[in-house]
């Protein structure tokens, strides 16, 4: 893969994304050792850019980092420069300016990331901007579904829930529609952005539907922090016409696999006994994603000058 | 590999299919000689090439001394030190080791050894899953320039070489015949 950043999988090739894959593949083998280190990315620094609350992803990607043996910072946005008012860019000048070869960034403005990395000489990995992209999450969707299933091509998914406000969903539909499955989205039609079939899916509002005969359900978070805006009437009736429940679930492919990018609330978008459920890979989803992430981050390349030689000088050894 | 192989051409054929069956079943015999039978042996193949020759010695041991003696497979790049020169980061392949190789003999098995920095990475690799009780080297071709304090335990042939030329090995399951050529580039292009 010859790429400096990772910024959503809109604009990844399918061949990237295998590749993206199949190495991650190789980090799963890692962490199942008992020495789940690599020298792999010695002497690079990695900077943790956190404009908004994460703890999954976050600990995931330092976790990612440390197993490649690159040195990685953190950054609070509620404890930093900008609440003394410096802009995006000029904090993250700031950091490259001290030798950072890989930039990790959430931020909740659509868009930051590609800003940042237009100006900066590291590989900015996107982790999550506003309601945009979430590559790496739809990523390890993607690498736990072909686990699970071995395939990704032909495929039927369901994605349940917020897709308006979802970046996971986002990143899902681009990646799976790209790999050759067939996606449904499924929520109520004020959460459902106005165009979202011109993104090659279907969209329906009745979760039996969507579920008929689906080897995957992605189940999305209803996410309260951005639900100002009157488009629920309440919790418990989103429960009740677009929760997945046990009897809902029987409608899908036996084994159907059952997937929560999490954190999940119980009761609302996805019920007590599916949660519980022998079929999801929830946990398993947080795994892959460690190893998805070292992955993107040994195949990036930022700050690398493209060396020809060096490359002829590898051919043998 | 970046070096395309129009760019190079054959030298010298050293080795044919059979010729490296008999290299291949003296390095068998000389395994199980040095270790004094197949306990605790474990062969691994180093990605790619030494995978298949790993391979051939264990049916060859099994053929006379009648046991299955446990083998894998090691991809080194993760543990490359080159990795920083390179704009590009080589596929990573999966490792597979079935077996814990605490307290075993292990046999790294590659096709060429030159550099030494392959077998440099392939020990630091193997350390990371455990503590073998030896760690031995079998090769096929030893081309000689080393760089590293590395010497092999089992040799098919030695074969002297220019930093020019290319010692390829070509095996049935990765190419579709088996052969050892020296190539080398070619001037006429560049």
């Amino acid at each position: 893969m010859d790429r400096k950043d990772l910024l959503g999988l809109e604009d990844l090739s399918t061949d990237e994304i295998t590749s993206i894959l199949d190495t991650a593949e190789a980090f799963r083998g890692v962490l199942d050792r008992p020495i789940k280190k690599v020298p792999t990315l010695r002497g690079k620094t990695v900077a943790n850019l956190f404009f908004e609350p994460s703890t999954r992803t976050r600990i995931s990607f330092e976790l990612a980092e440390k197993r490649l043996s690159a040195d990685s910072i953190a950054f609070n946005a509620s404890t930093s420069s900008v609440v003394k008012g410096e802009t995006l860019k000029d904090t993250v000048q700031n950091i490259e300016a001290m030798g950072v070869d890989f930039v990790v960034m959430r931020h909740g403005a659509s868009g930051a990331p590609y800003y940042i990395a237009g100006n900066v000489r590291a590989s900015v990995v996107n982790a999550g901007d506003g309601s945009h992209e979430h590559p790496t999450q739809g990523l390890l969707d993607m690498f736990t579904m072909r686990r699970k299933t071995g395939r990704l091509e032909g495929l039927t998914v369901a994605i349940i829930g917020d897709i308006a406000h979802s970046r996971v969903a986002r990143s899902n539909i681009w990646g799976l529609t790209k790999m050759g499955a067939t996606v449904r989205v499924c929520g109520p039609s004020t959460l459902t952005p106005r165009e979202v079939e011109k993104m090659g899916v279907t969209w329906t509002w009745k979760v039996e539907e969507a579920l008929e005969g689906a080897d995957v359900v992605n189940i999305l978070r209803i996410q309260k922090e951005r639900q100002t805006a009157n488009l629920l009437p309440s919790l418990r009736e989103y429960a009740l016409y677009f929760g997945v429940t046990p009897e809902r679930l029987r409608r899908a492919s036996q084994d159907v696999v059952i997937m929560h990018p999490g954190p999940m609330n119980r009761g609302v978008e996805i019920s007590q006994d599916v949660a519980e459920d022998g079929r999801n890979v929830i946990l398993d989803q947080v795994t892959n994603g460690v190893a998805v992430r070292m992955a993107v981050l040994y195949l990036l390349n930022g700050n690398e000058p493209a060396s020809r030689e060096a490359e002829m000088a590898t051919v043998e050894g | 590999m970046p070096t395309k192989e129009s760019d190079l051409k054959v030298k010298a054929q050293i080795s044919d299919a059979n010729g490296i069956r008999r290299m291949l079943t003296r390095i068998a015999h000389e395994i199980v000689e040095r270790n004094k039978g197949t306990e605790n042996l474990v062969l691994v193949g180093i990605r790619r090439r030494g995978v298949p020759l790993a391979v051939r010695i264990r049916e060859l041991i099994h053929e006379f001394e009648g046991e299955q003696i446990p083998m894998g497979s090691l991809d080194i790049t993760l543990y490359r030190d080159d990795l920083q020169t390179i704009a590009q980061h080589p596929v990573v392949r999966t490792t597979e080791i079935p077996v814990d190789i605490d307290g075993k003999t292990v046999v790294l098995v590659d096709d060429v050894l030159y550099t030494g920095r392959t077998v440099r990475s392939a020990l630091n690799a193997l350390i990371d899953l455990g503590r073998p009780q030896a760690i031995r080297l079998a090769v096929l071709v030893d081309r000689g320039h080393r760089e590293l304090p590395i010497r092999a335990d089992f040799v098919g042939k030695n074969v002297p070489t220019s930093h020019r030329e290319i010692v390829a090995v070509s095996v049935v399951e990765e190419d579709g015949t088996d052969a050892v050529q020296i190539k080398e580039l070619d001037d006429d292009g560049s």
